[in-house]
């Protein structure tokens, strides 16, 4: 039951702490409690319907422009692709400028935030709520999401700031104040402040709480059950002392490992679809069937593209304006380089690993079939039956665990590795907000990073289903706002691009290797 | 065009015999001395999001310090020897980054110091100078 609350966030929660303790009878179901009622309001605005429909401005809101973005610059996703390899492979790159950080660097650092649980929880619950259609929803919004990376990347870059002491920041509440300032524009300052405020809370939902829960969820998946503030609380503690403390080498150590994990999935997932490589066909016929009859999930072809959508956009973030934070400390004299190197990522998280987990989920049998109508069942939460009755990260435990039963350890180790990276790389999103908003300055940001902390326990503790609907609204609402900015500064990045192919063609940007 | 000697060059004892021998050759024929020293760069390392931000403001600081701490005392102790010495600070593989200096400069030889290690991770990934032996284009002196 969700109550629907217009005060602010805040006076929300207190206002449910007097009254949540006489219906629940733990610490669990008490945060529970009060954090459906308090995020409520703002993810019924977010996800609310168009009049008369099932459909979700914020859905719409994304693929259009992410349409836009790829019409306007030509397809670049196609014609740009095998430039943004070059430029990983470090074709493009002087020589002399050894030591700077190489794309391949900065596009590592920018996987590592976004692949994640978003490719293993996420796609779970798009594929448990909309049945395999979702997965070709989601392929499609990868696809089409390159087109806006490359757009905010580029932005980021260009108009990043550059302290005296060499240290860089940039991101969407940037280029937004100097972009529309550098137009004309007014009303740029504004609009920069309040994607700063919605990517706080995007650090605090879909980069912490959301992470939070499906570790712990994958942790009494291996360890059985026990309370979530418990999880949250080592969390925190972990997370607090290397962002706050200073500890490095746990930073360096994720960083270093995450990578690997990511390769190991998709390995693992390569195999188990080697071993049923005969149902590949049917599988993807599923996919194709589902998107586009729905194939009795709930919703129907809506359904699954809802599903397929936002899942997308949760797991890639194209749009939402975070890669455009992570990319822009790249030292290049071509923002665009950075573009093209970022329309990798989409194409790397969603069209290759989501797709992955979605396969494996389909092909090892979880989701139920009635054998008479052929369709899927669906249960009364809207959810397709699962064969082992799980969603989230658990599905995709279950599914990888029928073929490699040991498997579950390495996702459980995967997740809580996932986790962990993100919730580091959007404390580091946060805090770049923050420190727009605030300025900087260890006082104030230490608040910040106290609060974040405080975020990993109540996400922990708080079940799947209002920590997901807070997690998306909130992510979902810095796209509102990156987006718009997006629109009035992409001639800008036209400019960009049109000048770089050019001097491409013409051999002004020469080839090192 | 007088010959070139390229000399890699960390600070080491090693790496200052090396010097030493090769400044002898190059007086001995009259040819200029190229001191390399290589900082161990890898573009394909994975970083935190942190030292992605401050790279560009760590590696002037870096060629700040080789510069005070090896390259200039070098330099110094080389003014009075009469060579001809240009001094060559670059990020990348070791081994790999003097042979790319060994071609650009068209060098006829590379002087090294060897370090004498037999770690291993020496016995597993090879030395510098076993690696320099084995690929360079140039005779290789390698200095105890």
């Amino acid at each position: 039951m969700k109550t629907q609350f217009k005060a602010p966030l805040l006076g929300a929660a207190a206002a449910s702490l007097l009254t949540a303790p006489a219906q629940a009878s733990t610490v669990d179901e008490t945060v529970n409690a009060i954090f459906a009622n308090s995020t409520g309001w703002f993810v019924s605005f977010i996800f609310s319907p168009f009049p008369g429909t099932s459909f979700p401005w914020i859905v719409a809101w994304l693929v259009i422009a992410a349409t836009i973005f790829t019409f306007y610059f030509g397809l670049i996703q196609a014609r740009g692709f095998k430039h943004a390899i070059q430029l990983v492979k470090g074709d493009y790159s002087d020589p002399d400028d050894a030591g700077e950080v190489s794309h391949f660097q900065a596009l590592a650092t920018a996987l590592s935030g976004t692949v994640g649980l978003g490719n293993i929880a996420g796609v779970a619950v798009a594929v448990g709520i909309g049945g395999p259609g979702a997965t070709f929803w989601m392929i499609l919004a990868g696809l089409m999401g390159m087109a806006s990376k490359f757009t905010e990347c580029t932005l980021g870059v260009k108009y990043r700031n550059e302290f005296p002491n060499g240290t860089v920041s940039g991101g969407p509440m940037y280029y937004i104040t100097k972009g529309f300032e550098e137009r004309g524009l007014k009303g740029g300052k504004p609009l920069a402040i309040l994607f700063a405020i919605f990517c706080i809370f995007g650090a605090f939902g879909g980069g912490n709480m959301f992470q939070a829960n499906q570790a712990h969820a994958q942790l009494t998946n291996v360890l059985g059950d026990y309370p979530g503030y418990i999880t949250g609380i080592i969390f925190a503690a972990i997370v607090f002392a290397v962002i706050a403390g200073g500890l490095k080498s746990i930073a360096k150590v994720t960083e270093k490992v995450v990578p690997f994990m990511g390769v190991l999935y998709v390995i693992t997932a390569l195999i188990i679809l080697l071993i049923n490589f005969d149902q590949i066909g049917w599988a993807f016929g599923q996919i194709f069937e589902g998107a586009f009859t729905g194939l009795g999930v709930a919703g129907g072809l809506a359904g699954a593209l809802i599903q397929g959508f936002k899942r997308a956009a949760f797991s890639n973030e194209a749009g939402v304006g975070s890669a455009a934070i992570a990319h822009s400390a790249v030292k290049t004299k071509e923002p665009v380089t950075e573009g093209y190197v970022s329309l990798l990522e989409p194409f790397i998280d969603t069209v290759v690993i989501c797709t992955m987990t979605a396969l494996v989920i389909i092909i090892t049998g979880q989701l139920m079939v009635d054998p008479e109508t052929g369709l899927y069942m669906v249960g009364e939460n809207g959810a397709i039956q699962t064969a082992s009755g799980n969603t989230g990260v658990a599905l995709t435990s279950a599914a990888f665990s029928a073929t490699f039963g040991w498997f579950r350890y390495v996702l459980a180790l995967a997740v809580i590795l996932f986790a962990f990276s993100t919730m580091l790389s959007w404390s580091y999103y946060g805090l770049k907000a923050w420190t727009f908003l605030f300025g900087e300055g260890k006082a104030k940001e230490l608040t910040f990073k106290v609060i974040f902390c405080l975020f990993v326990i109540v996400g922990a503790a708080a079940s799947l289903g209002p920590v997901i609907d807070f997690s998306d609204a909130s992510i979902f609402a810095m796209a509102v706002v990156n987006i718009i900015g997006l629109y009035f500064l992409m001639p800008i990045v036209k400019r960009e691009l049109d000048s770089y192919v050019s001097r491409l063609k013409s051999g002004e940007i020469k080839k090192f290797k | 065009m007088t010959e070139k000697i390229v000399v890699a060059y960390d600070g080491s004892e090693n790496a200052h015999n090396a010097v030493n021998f090769a400044l002898d050759v190059a007086k001995a024929k009259g040819a200029t001395l190229i001191v390399a020293h290589v900082l161990e760069w890898s573009p394909y390392s994975f970083l935190t999001k942190t030292e992605i931000e401050e790279r560009h403001m760590r590696r002037k600081e870096e060629l700040e310090r080789a510069d005070k701490a090896i390259v200039s005392p070098l330099l110094k102790e080389l003014q009075t020897s009469g060579v001809e010495v240009e001094v060559l600070v670059k990020y990348g593989h070791t081994a790999e980054t003097l042979l790319a200096i060994v071609k650009e400069s068209g060098a006829k030889q590379l002087v090294i110091g060897r370090t004498g290690q037999s770690s291993i991770s020496t016995r597993l990934f090879g030395s510098v100078a076993g690696t320099l032996a084995q690929a360079a284009p140039v005779a290789v002196t390698i200095v105890p």
